[in-house]
């Protein structure tokens, strides 16, 4: 690799520059790659973002506690679920309210779903990526079965809300607890299926094997989190160090490799996947009977000070720091949203790289554009 | 370590800097000048061995402008959030921390692009989100554009 590189500097005059974007299928969303070639192989890379920046952290500063949650489905959509607790988390905190062990449960369960369906996405879009247009058939058929269970409790299928301070919307749906089994039962038969295509097809593992290699160090400076993150040996799984919902009442392995390439990032999903079956399957039978909700005031005013939250959404770390005054809004609030602290590894891992394997890399990052506009 | 000690460590190397107690972390305001040494000394004692920043904030309090730091240790599993204010809304500048956590060198782009202020030492001070020739930092609580609409 440092010849490759070494190569590549003395044509410093020979640059070519191409831009990888903003409307490229692989980059799932609007987000531009400046990419500097030498031949075919990457020199440097620089992300432009900004395309569709929505200044949400600007809006909830004039918004409610309650109105935030909406628009913390609109970050990582894939996740929502996920965005919503950890806002509701937050505040919840801050005002030192104990929610009904139903809603704990259900929240967890909730995640779980979340996190599985966008694990079905991601590995169909990246297959697709890598050339293998099957699995986005076989990714986006499974997914639609959670779909479906979102659909018929909470009455919407991506960006559904279903949060709220203090417990959740309303009550699940009576056949809630059966479509999740049926699910399992269905999905487990079809996992396989995923490595028979993809898992252990010889092409796709030539090619991503290697690929695009992070250290452990670079993670952690980089501060590169979720499955993208462990699969280069970094124990950043915030379920696992410091638990919330009801993540200390489940057993589940945290998926952790060393090797850090495309290929493992691609496996720590995929394991992942399983893993939060087995969380559902040890929740879905325990969820206590209760409210759905603790009783607030209409309108919550935090007490002054600071709160930080943390949660693990389907791609990382996902930070909620709110900044109050004791107003019905808050002063300022930020999210630290996974994908944003991923997305600027691409250069580390793409520069020396042929420009084909630049889709791969990536595709492997799980990149949500959304969530790193905000 | 526990907070007491962290405390006492922080003292040590910055005998300026205030603490304050929120549930969660150890809060530590310090005064800008310090800020890289600090934070470079946190990142390399054995004992603390801040190597994750996992959250810089820019902040608008009103009549201060503040940078928050959140950092937590992979090894030693303690955090520890830091902070430093100016008042100077003009021209509002702190020394960078990306050459010691990677991560700070977007954050900081971003908390340019939305406040406005600068990191000295920094590699590349440009606008992350908006465009080159926008005016103004919107994230501070005094901008204006002919867009904004008040809501009654």
């Amino acid at each position: 690799m440092e010849e490759v590189i070494k190569d590549i500097i003395i044509k410093e005059n020979e640059d070519y520059i191409i831009n990888m974007g903003p409307q490229h299928p692989s980059t799932h969303g609007v987000l531009r790659f400046e990419v500097c070639l030498v031949g075919e192989t990457v020199k440097y890379l620089i992300p432009h973002c900004g395309y569709i920046h929505r200044g949400i952290e600007k809006m909830c500063e004039k918004d409610t506690y309650q109105q935030i949650i909406h628009l913390t489905d609109r970050m990582d959509y894939l996740s929502a679920h996920i965005n919503n607790e950890a806002v509701c988390l937050c505040v919840e905190n801050a005002l030192q309210v104990q929610v009904p062990e139903r809603v704990v449960y259900i929240r967890t369960i909730l995640s779980e779903l979340s996190r599985i369906a966008s694990h079905q996405l991601w590995w169909a879009a990246f297959g697709m990526d890598m050339g293998a247009l099957t699995t986005f058939f076989y990714g986006l058929r499974d997914r639609e079965k959670i779909l479906d269970i979102f659909e018929e409790s909470f009455g919407s299928r991506l960006l559904h809300s279903f949060n709220t301070p203090g417990g959740l919307m309303h009550d699940i749906h009576p056949n809630f607890q059966n479509g999740i089994k049926e699910f399992i039962k269905y999905f487990r038969k079809k996992l396989p299926e995923y490595d028979q295509l993809l898992t252990n097809n010889v092409i796709f593992k030539e090619r991503s094997i290697g690929l695009g290699v992070l250290s452990k160090e670079d993670a952690i400076s980089f501060g590169i989190t979720g499955p993208s993150g462990r699969a280069s040996g970094f124990a950043c799984d915030i379920r696992k160090r410091f638990p919330y919902s009801a993540y200390d009442k489940v057993q589940f392995n945290e998926i952790l490799f060393n090797e850090g390439d495309t290929f493992h990032r691609y496996k720590a999903r995929i394991e992942e996947m399983k893993e939060s079956m087995n969380i559902l399957e040890q929740l879905v039978d325990n969820i206590p009977a209760g409210d759905y909700t603790a009783k607030l005031k209409p309108i919550i005013k935090l007490p002054v000070g600071e709160y930080y939250q943390r949660v693990e959404a389907a791609r990382g770390e996902l930070g909620v720091y709110i900044i109050s005054d004791g107003n019905k809004n808050p002063l300022r609030v930020k999210f630290r949203t996974p994908n944003f602290s991923n997305l600027f590894i691409m250069n580390k891992l793409a520069a020396g790289s042929k420009i084909a394997d630049l889709v791969a890399i990536s595709g492997s990052l799980d990149l949500v554009i959304p969530d790193i506009d905000r | 370590m526990t907070n007491e000690d962290l405390k006492l460590k922080i003292s040590s190397q910055v005998p300026d800097a205030e603490f304050s107690e929120n549930k969660q972390f150890t809060e530590a305001l310090i005064p800008h000048l310090s800020l890289h040494k600090l934070a470079l000394w946190l990142k390399n004692d054995p004992e603390t061995r801040f190597d994750y920043l996992f959250c810089l904030t820019g902040v608008d309090y009103g009549s201060e402008l503040a940078v928050v730091y959140h950092l937590n240790s992979t090894s030693h599993k303690h955090d520890l959030v830091l902070k430093v204010k100016t008042n100077n809304r003009e021209n509002p500048s702190f020394d960078t921390v990306c050459d010691i956590w990677r991560t700070a060198e977007y954050f900081e782009r971003e908390v340019f692009d939305l406040f406005g202020i600068r990191f000295n030492n920094h590699p590349d001070m440009r606008r992350l989100f908006l465009d080159d020739d926008w005016k103004g930092f919107p994230l501070r609580k005094d901008y204006t554009d002919e867009h904004t609409i008040e809501r009654k």
